[in-house]
């Protein structure tokens, strides 16, 4: 029934949109401005810096209409998105908001920017990763780079992922027009979205409006998972003008909100996560000299995030805890191309304010509410550059990069420093850091092999919770966390190399990293205090380990069997341990993936499957047990239908086809996957 | 050089002159020095007022500091160095009884000088408090008596507690400061009296009272860095530290010990005993 309403949603609006004479001033348009789209310009360039950087890239939906087609899932969010990846994995603490996670480490270990634009989730209990607030929809990319090689946006461990927003970029393709809507049969999820385009060689203005709403899903034997709902809508503009043939200005905005939003794995939901995401930059190809491709970028980004408890049954003692997180920023960067080296020079900066608060409503009327800060107004302040120089040797060639960084840490808010003043008596506002990075990556081919290795080393300062969280709940580990300013930074030795041999029907690579992190930040149990939360089992005090090592490996494979039908496959194993030898939280047992995909003309089927072996490398004293093995599957058939210009792509796939109930190492508190999962998608393109 | 050395002279004279006016007893005069202060009480008697000030409306159960000063009514100005005692007393229905007070020392100004009382109790319809002033100015001894309102802190919160010790000694406990209490980790003080008898409260050194302040609604948890209160000769009070790591409704769990470290009142906190009989309450 559902499904039948969404069509309609969509030829309604469609028609409407014929009806106000919008189409025939594009049509009108595309006369005026012939467009194309070139199948070259989607290709990735597979040049010697990405066989360098070792980098993934994730397509998104650059050029929705040519690449949607290519897609099991063109309208899956940002987060299916990402998870799809190699290196990625998602934590989830309900339907909406994933949290990525790359080589085994969490947000505070990695640098995700958007247009390298640092942004700061604004809720204490991480239901607001970056990624959460922008959609696929305005992306054209996400870049994902392990280790060191992420260094360039941001002081990194464990890798980046930096968000490419999707820009016309004076592409001379005039008018284009589009609207997408898709559902989902499982937890009733509806999307709508628009976007209209303009881009010339002179100027270009590219729009875009999405909405997506759900219920709850059920997980495998059809079993409702309460509270995992969400309604999120978002909306982005990108604008670019030449001012000479030269340079250029461009500005760009996002405005994000996601509503009612269950957290089946926590205590609390959000009633109101809103982001408000701003740029303008100035881009200029030449810098006198040789330098060129002079970028810079100026930025901020506001976030507030409501949690609450208000809809949540036999709460003991209802709580509110807003939290805001403000970030202003800059980056300037440019490239100097020799004869034998590239260079690369960056310097950013930011300046970022982390307030969360808490407020507990006894439930004697006549007491006052409890209050607390959780997070004590801390303004951190980072200025930074970076460099990096890929040098061509004879029949190899070496990349190194290195970035050295100021930061400053001050709390702002009286209140807040005496809280932390209770732990920390002699403790000072302001904590001033040095971060630095230094790696080397070096690649080396005898056609077909390819030998990639990299040695590197950096540090990271805290995050604002590990250095000034006070009495954040983990319902993970069901502990009470308190952060130590004084904490050293975490430093990070790394190693890393991979073997492929690339044929263009055949092609596989082994790969493999290992951290060795001196300082390793992480909660450890202090049984002298006590827990604040309700039911809590005790405080756990942030500390540097001596150290923690982790290590990484995968295997992936692709064959062509026919130029349409390919398939694809990779198995990956990865270990984590601390000083004791005792295994970290979170780290992926054996997990496997394997798919064919079928592309001819207009129609293309995809059967994917992947799963995991049962978890043998867990701890309990982090809260950890054991996940079993499973094994999902699904399927998606595609087939685009041309009418003159323009084209319907029509998409229609199952996930979890025998409706598994499973949860993966990275379910926060184990809640289930989803279950069976229909979902269909049809994305109309003018042009 | 006769001279210099007369003209250095007749400085330092004059020095030693200006110094030793200082000790004389005339009235400092200066802007109202209790102009932060509210008047809690007036008495006026032998031609004279004495005023009775505090930090807050009125007189309140539990430990309240107060500063006095007395007006020659003539002459409209307050006597320099005036010796006062005081005795508060309550009279109940059946019997009457002091409560625990400071002596009354010297302050800046030296028209005022500055003391404690704590009350036990509140006043009633019934029962009342009375306060008697003996002073003596000007080489000449007067006494003064009138009657005092004693309420329960606005709050409600309690600040002193009565209690006979396992030594089947009757106490009294109080609570000095945080008056006014913050986030974080704040000085804590009280005073602990021994009723001696219905007209005598002596003053308790070197015991222990131990702290452990509890939110009450939210599972009853506790808060770091507290230090156990411990008897300071030189504020004459026991003298702690209190940590506050939210606000809200905590409930201050004591326990009192004597020198030889035995308990005489008060229990532990735990899973099973959610207070102890022994506590203080506030509110911020």
């Amino acid at each position: 029934m559902k499904v039948k309403e969404s069509v309609q949603r969509v030829c309604h609006t469609l028609l409407a949109l014929y009806k106000h004479g919008l189409c025939k001033g594009i049509v009108m348009g595309c006369v005026a401005f012939p467009s194309f789209i070139s199948a070259q310009e989607l290709v990735l360039p597979q040049d010697s810096i990405i066989m360098i950087n070792l980098e993934e890239v994730i397509m998104i939906s650059a050029q929705k209409a040519f690449n949607f087609r290519k897609q099991a899932k063109p309208l899956s969010s940002l987060d299916e998105f990402l998870e799809s990846s190699k290196k990625v994995a998602m934590v989830k603490r309900g339907g909406y908001a994933w949290e990525p996670t790359l080589n085994n480490m969490f947000s505070e270990r990695l640098s995700v920017t958007i247009d390298g634009m640092r942004i700061f989730g604004a809720c204490t209990d991480k239901m607001d990763p970056i990624t959460s607030y922008v959609d696929a929809s305005n992306l054209s990319k996400a870049h994902i780079a392990s280790g060191q090689q992420g260094a360039k946006h941001g002081n990194t461990i464990g890798g980046a992922i930096d968000l490419e927003l999707d820009k016309s970029n004076f592409r001379n393709t005039g008018f284009r027009g589009g609207v997408e809507s898709g559902f989902e049969g499982n937890n009733q999820q509806s999307i709508i979205g628009g976007e209209l385009n303009y881009s010339g060689a002179k100027f270009y203005a590219d729009t875009d409006i999405i909405y997506r709403k759900t219920e709850n899903y059920k997980a495998g034997g059809d079993k409702e998972v309460l509270f995992s709902q969400f309604t999120k809508y978002n909306i982005s503009a990108n604008l670019g003008y030449k001012l000479t043939d030269d340079n250029a200005i461009t500005a760009s905005f996002i405005f994000d909100e996601a509503r009612d939003v269950g957290y089946p794995a926590l205590p609390m939901d959000v009633s109101s996560a809103k982001a408000i995401i701003g740029s303008i930059g100035y881009e200029q190809d030449s810098l006198g000299g040789r330098l060129q491709h002079w970028n810079s970028k100026l930025y901020m980004n506001t976030i507030t995030h409501v949690m609450d408890d208000t809809n949540r049954p036999d709460v003991a003692i209802h709580m509110d805890m807003p939290g805001w997180s403000d970030t202003y920023g800059f980056f300037s960067e440019a490239r100097l191309n020799g004869d034998s080296n590239k260079l690369m020079f960056k310097v950013d900066g930011y300046y970022n304010r982390s307030l969360a608060e808490m407020t507990m409503y006894p439930q004697d009327p006549n007491e006052k509410p409890m209050f607390m800060l959780t997070w004590p107004d801390v303004r951190t302040a980072n200025g930074a550059i970076y460099v990096e120089d890929e040098l061509s040797l004879k029949g190899s060639s070496l990349k190194i990069a290195t970035r050295i960084a100021l930061q400053n840490q001050n709390v702002a808010d009286e209140f807040g420093l005496n809280s932390l003043r209770i732990f920390y008596p002699e403790m000072e506002a302001s904590k001033p850091r040095f971060l630095k990075s230094i790696s080397g990556q070096w690649h080396k081919m005898w056609m077909p092999w390819h030998l990639n290795a990299g040695v590197s080393y950096g540090d990271r300062a805290p995050s604002v919770t590990e250095g000034y969280g006070f009495y954040l709940f983990n319902s993970f580990d069901n502990h009470d966390y308190v952060g130590d300013p004084r904490l050293k930074n975490e430093k990070s030795m790394e190693v890393n190399a991979k073997l492929s041999y690339v044929k263009p029907k055949f092609n596989i690579s082994a790969e493999a990293n290992f951290f060795h992190i001196p300082d390793y930040i992480i909660g450890v149990v202090d049984p002298s205090l006590s827990a604040m939360t309700l039911g809590a089992d005790g405080v756990k005090m942030y500390k540097n380990l001596s150290y923690a090592r982790l290590f990484n490996t995968s295997l992936d494979a692709e064959y062509a069997l026919l130029p349409e039908l390919k398939w694809t496959g990779d198995v990956s194993y990865h270990l984590g341990t601390d000083n004791q030898g005792a295994n970290l939280p979170f780290i992926s047992p054996l997990s496997y993936r394997s798919g064919v995909q079928y592309d001819k003309n207009t129609f293309s089927v995809a059967v994917k499957m992947s799963g995991a072996t049962k978890q043998v490398n867990y701890n309990p004293e982090y809260g950890e047990d054991q996940t079993l093995a499973y094994t999902v599957f699904s399927i998606s058939i595609g087939k685009t239908f041309y009418m003159n210009n323009d084209s319907i792509m029509a998409k229609v796939g199952v996930e979890n086809i025998f409706d598994k109930e499973y949860s993966t190492y990275t379910d926060w508190k184990n809640i289930p996957r989803m279950g069976r999962n229909i979902f269909l998608t049809l994305t109309y393109s003018i042009k | 050089m006769k001279t210099i050395k007369l003209i250095l002279a007749s400085i330092i004279l004059s020095m030693g002159a200006t110094s030793c006016s200082k000790e004389d007893d005339s009235p400092i005069i200066e802007e109202n020095p209790m102009a932060q202060f509210n008047m809690v009480s007036q008495m006026e008697a032998n031609g004279h007022t004495v005023e009775l000030y505090a930090d807050g409306e009125g007189f309140t159960t539990g430990y309240n500091e107060i500063y006095i000063r007395i007006k020659d009514n003539d002459r409209e100005t307050y006597f320099a160095n005036p010796k006062i005692t005081w005795t508060p007393m309550m009279y109940m229905q059946a019997m009457m009884h002091t409560g625990p007070k400071s002596l009354l020392g010297a302050t800046e100004n030296n028209t005022v000088l500055k003391g404690y009382l704590v009350f036990q109790m509140a006043g009633n319809e019934d029962e009342y408090w009375d306060l008697t002033l003996n002073y003596k100015v000007e080489g000449t001894e007067y006494t003064v008596k009138k009657n005092i309102d004693v309420n329960h802190p606005t709050d409600g919160k309690q600040k002193v507690t009565t209690f006979t010790g396992s030594d089947n000694v009757k106490y009294v406990l109080a609570m000095v400061s945080p008056q006014k209490p913050k986030e974080g980790l704040n000085n804590m003080a009280a005073v602990l009296y021994k009723m001696e008898s219905m007209k005598e409260f002596s003053l308790v050194e070197n015991y222990t009272i131990t702290l452990d302040p509890r939110m009450t609604s939210m599972g009853n948890h506790g808060s770091p860095n507290n230090k156990d209160l411990t008897y300071d000769a030189t504020s004459q009070m026991y003298q702690g530290q209190l940590s506050l790591s939210m606000t809200g409704y905590w409930k201050l769990n004591l326990k009192v010990l004597n020198e030889s470290g035995e308990l005489l009142k008060g229990e532990d906190v735990t899973e099973e005993n959610e207070a102890s009989s022994l506590y203080f309450e506030l509110e911020f």
